[in-house]
């Protein structure tokens, strides 16, 4: 299989002739030809890395209502992505090798996207015992990040023995910061919007404390420590001490966190409703400076899919999450590319190469040269367009972009060298 | 235009004072033999109740039958809902019955404004979750106003659980709308954090704003408070800020005591002191009924409503500006 | 139609309605003095009424007719008012509006000769609002009706047992009566649109 890239400027650079053959990248330049190729005008699209999720929700198994491994890493390529980690809170739990297995069999078969399961730390998510991540690193599945993510491993000891033990085989455990108790019934941000609305407060403390004891844990034994969906101006100056101090933290931030704040919670819609919660303006700003200085490592998506019954609800009921892999690279674009503080090859660090590294994908998140596997993104800068739910290749709609005007969209998707993604439309 | 009553920043200070004026003409009818309406006939108000207040959905069912609107009592307890049904299948069921108005009690905080979403009639707010309750308020003015006269200038202090209290919160808003001056009173645990953006003074120690105030309204103090740590015990928090003799006697004169219901004599409250002719609590149930007929006919008498808001919609625009609903009336946008 | 239909501050001053004065303050204090003494040959010297005007204009014209009956007859006529509003037939073409005041004289009004007393009678509906209201409040012996100004287009069989002035109408006409009380001075005005 051939593809010829016509004009694609690479990270926003000059336009270039990309020649797609066998799975990598064969050729670079400008006025390239191939007998045989299929031909991809390219003219005015950015060319990237294939995007690197480090936080998909995936659903399956378990609530395949929700979402699938097939819908989700179809979502995934329509947003760009060619690799994703599917979070352990399935059911059963992503506990074992056999579960991780299955999910990366599904991925395999499915072909839209890579899938790289995330293992839990403890099992069931309980935060009582180890669950066992050497097998999952020995698994097919090959994990190397593991996450409770939906739970905090909150217990001290827990958490260090974790962090000890994935330095045998390279890994990372990817903390949920939140403490347990300071979060009790916790509803929204805690501010000036819950106070008036009269839902329970989620104070930005009880994300820094964790993130403060974890990087000290991390440090004192010498281990990789990941934030998950960093949400606090106060978590980001810990991680910038903590990385100051030349210990291995690494973070992310959703897209969501980079451009929403709690106010929308004004609206009591659940749409908006999602763990962390959204915080201030303070915040967003702080976040996207973070990203920009690359204290914060990478953008991930935390694409949260629920049926429509968890959401149209009262607010306390309500399920917490939005869906975001269909709006990621849009979202970053509006909150970090128009306002100048990153460009194209930044997007491309913070969306690929860096989350790449941290997941130790070798095959992912490499730069478009000679010999590298063509896992590209083609990307439409000048449009923009309405975000429509109905639209989504997601199963799920829970969307906090409905009806907002956002720039961008992505026209092609490779895997591999093989198209996932052509004229905007999964393939 | 649709409007309804679900946080007393709905109202504007001209929306207010046709309530309290509406109710007062209203009251006189409670003195005649024939105490009944024919305002709202052919009109159908359906009283949701999610949550147990027998004294509070009775207070609206007088108030819309006084006005001759049909009544459905819909409440949670052995319907469908108990079986798990949705509040959004209940509102579906409401809009085949032809609800012109609902009038909602519910646990989650901003039930009211997502039934708005789904549902054609108004809807009034009878307390949601640790939001709002705008006609206990409403009532509550209507109180002062008949013991004290005109708000404006006056001093309401407030005392107790104001962190999970929606009196406290549609009081803070509609007295502050109303031009009186509200000073909250509690330990620093049942304050939220963002107290201080609230239109309200704030203070820790009760006896040293007991001498100026015009009203002191006592909140219901719950046990739960106590294990979940908000304070040490029973006994001290009633010492601190209970309303004792004492406490009573530190009043100014024409000062009155007030408090929603239901007391928890002995702890906010000194039985002695609720028994006391300062105290505003017996009338303010008979008032209840009174200011709820003054809504019920200023959202659902006429063409369209007279007064209230309408809710907040969905939707954003980069950097999560959502249009704002606050303490400032004025800023409502209505036509 | 009843007071509540008048604004409190005259005749508007759009430019495309021409305004006619058909009554001065003399026309209106003398069409006054003829109804009260009417009233006092109806109902044989004024024995057992109640004047009671309907909100705004109502209320003012029943206490000068209250004061003329009184000059007559050298006692007190007891009078009150009597708002119609939560009885009113069109409460849902116009949204819900301010209340006027209930008040009755401490004689009530069983077995009494309840005269009501409105400024202007047009479609009769106010009047039997102002009925069903009184139905409510007691049983009086008989009820009889007293207006400033009549200006036809009756929409129910409801007539005045006391007029001020017969005042003939199209219904694209505008009657507006205004009181010292209320409005700074005594007229009866006409507006025609153009």
């Amino acid at each position: 299989m051939t593809h010829l890239i016509k004009g694609a400027r690479i990270l926003g650079g000059a336009p270039a002739d990309i020649l797609v053959r066998d799975g990598v990248v064969a050729e670079v330049g400008t006025g390239l030809t191939a007998r045989e190729a299929t031909v991809v005008d390219a003219d005015g699209l950015i060319a990237l890395p294939g995007l690197v999720d480090l936080h998909t929700h995936l659903r399956e198994p378990g609530r395949e209502d929700a979402e699938t491994v097939e819908s989700g890493t179809r979502a995934a390529a329509a947003g760009g992505y060619t690799a994703v980690h599917a979070m352990a809170n399935t059911e059963p739990v992503a506990d074992t090798a056999g579960v991780v297995e299955q999910v990366w069999r599904l991925g395999r078969e499915a072909g839209h996207c890579d899938v790289h399961p995330v293992g839990a730390v403890t099992r069931g998510l309980e935060g009582e015992r180890l669950a066992e991540l050497g097998a999952m690193a020995d698994s097919a599945a090959r994990v190397r990040v593991f996450s409770d993510d939906g739970h905090c491993v909150s217990d001290a000891v827990l958490m260090r023995r974790a962090l000890e033990y994935v330095k045998a085989f390279d890994g990372v455990v990817a903390q949920h910061a939140q403490e347990p108790r300071l979060t009790e019934h916790a509803q929204m941000n805690e501010g000036e919007v819950s106070g008036r609305l009269g839902l329970a407060g989620w104070p930005a403390v009880a994300e820094e404390a964790i993130i403060a004891r974890d990087c000290l844990l991390a440090a004192h034994v010498g281990s990789r420590l990941h934030v998950c969906h960093v949400s606090t101006a106060g978590s980001v100056e810990i991680i910038r001490w903590a990385k100051s101090k030349g210990w291995q933290v690494t973070a992310e931030v959703t897209p969501h966190h980079l451009l929403l704040t709690d106010e929308l919670a004004e609206t009591y819609d659940p749409v908006y409703k999602v763990n962390p919660p959204l915080r201030t303006k303070a915040d967003v700003e702080a976040l996207r400076e973070a990203l920009a200085d690359g204290t914060i490592d990478c953008v991930a998506t935390d694409h949260a899919p629920h049926p429509a019954e968890a959401k149209e609800t009262e607010w306390a009921p309500a399920a917490m999450g939005m869906i975001g892999l269909e709006t990621a690279l849009s979202v970053v674009h509006e909150a970090m590319v128009e306002t100048g503080l990153l460009d194209w090859a930044g997007v491309a660090d913070r969306m690929a190469v860096r989350p790449a590294r941290i997941g130790r994908l070798s095959g992912q998140g490499r730069p478009i040269e000679v010999g590298a596997p063509a896992n590209l993104t083609l990307y439409d800068p000048s449009v923009r367009t309405v975000v429509d739910p109905g639209g989504f290749v997601s199963k799920s709609r829970n969307t906090p972009f409905a009806g907002l005007e956002l720039p961008g969209r992505v026209q092609a998707t490779f895997l591999r060298g093989r198209p996932t993604v052509l004229e905007g439309k999964p393939i | 235009m649709k409007r309804h009553l679900i946080s007393a920043a709905d109202l504007t200070r001209d929306d207010a004072l046709l309530i309290l004026d509406t109710a007062e003409e209203l009251s006189r009818i409670a003195d005649r033999p024939i105490k009944k309406l024919p305002t709202l006939r052919g009109r159908t108000v359906v009283n949701l109740f999610f949550e147990d207040s027998t004294r509070t959905r009775i207070s609206f069912e007088a108030a819309a039958k006084r006005l001759s609107a049909d009544v459905i009592n819909f409440s949670a307890k052995g319907s469908s809902v108990s079986k798990g049904e949705s509040l959004k299948d209940t509102a579906l069921t409401l809009e085949a019955m032809g609800a012109d108005g609902v009038v909602i009690r519910h646990n989650a905080s901003g039930a009211p404004h997502r039934l708005a979403g789904w549902v054609r009639g108004s809807v009034v707010n009878a307390g949601d979750g640790t939001h709002e309750h705008p006609t206990q308020a409403l009532l509550d003015a209507y109180t002062m106003r008949r013991r004290l006269g005109d708000l404006d200038g006056r001093r309401v202090t407030i005392v107790g659980d104001i962190l999970h209290s929606r009196v406290a919160r549609s009081n803070v808003l509609l007295l502050n709308t109303l031009g009186a001056e509200v000073t909250l009173v509690a330990p620093p645990t049942l304050f939220p954090v963002s107290v201080d953006t609230w239109p309200c003074e704030v203070a820790y120690d009760f006896d040293a704003v007991l001498p100026k105030s015009d009203v002191v309204m006592m909140l219901r103090v719950q046990q739960e408070r106590m294990t979940a740590a908000y304070f040490p015990t029973v006994r001290e928090y009633s010492r601190r800020y209970g309303l004792d003799a004492r406490r009573l006697a530190a009043l100014q004169d024409h000062a009155i005591v007030m408090h929603p219901g239901p007391m928890n004599r002995g702890v906010e409250i000194a039985a002695e002191v609720a028994d006391s002719p300062r105290s505003t609590i017996v009338e303010q149930v008979a008032n209840g009924v009174t200011v709820r007929m003054a809504v019920l006919y200023l959202l659902l008498g006429g063409s369209e409503p007279a007064i209230g808001g309408d809710v907040t919609p969905a939707g954003v625009s980069p950097n999560g500006d959502a249009r704002r609903r606050s303490g400032d009336a004025s800023r409502r946008e209505d036509a | 139609m009843s007071a509540a239909s008048v604004p409190a501050h005259g005749p508007s001053p759009d430019s495309d309605v021409s305004h006619k004065t058909v009554l001065e303050a003399p026309d209106i204090r003398r069409a006054l003095t003829r109804i009260a003494h009417e009233i006092l040959e109806r109902t044989k010297g004024g024995r057992d009424i109640v004047l009671l005007g309907i909100p705004t204009r109502g209320v003012t014209l029943a206490a000068r007719l209250a004061g003329r009956i009184a000059e007559v007859e050298g006692e007190p006529v007891p009078r009150g008012s009597l708002d119609v509003t939560m009885y009113r037939d069109d409460l849902r073409m116009r949204p819900a509006r301010a209340l006027g005041r209930t008040e009755l004289p401490p004689e009530g009004v069983d077995d009494r000769v309840v005269v009501l007393v409105d400024d202007v009678l047009f479609s009769g509906r106010t009047v039997r609002a102002a009925l069903d209201a009184l139905n409510d409040l007691g049983r009086p012996r008989a009820v009889q009706l007293a207006t400033l100004v009549d200006r036809g287009h009756r929409e129910l069989p409801i007539r005045a047992d006391y007029v001020g002035k017969n005042l003939p109408t199209s219904t694209r006409e505008k009657v507006k009566v205004l009181l010292a009380e209320t409005d700074g001075r005594d007229a009866v005005v006409l507006e025609v649109p153009k």
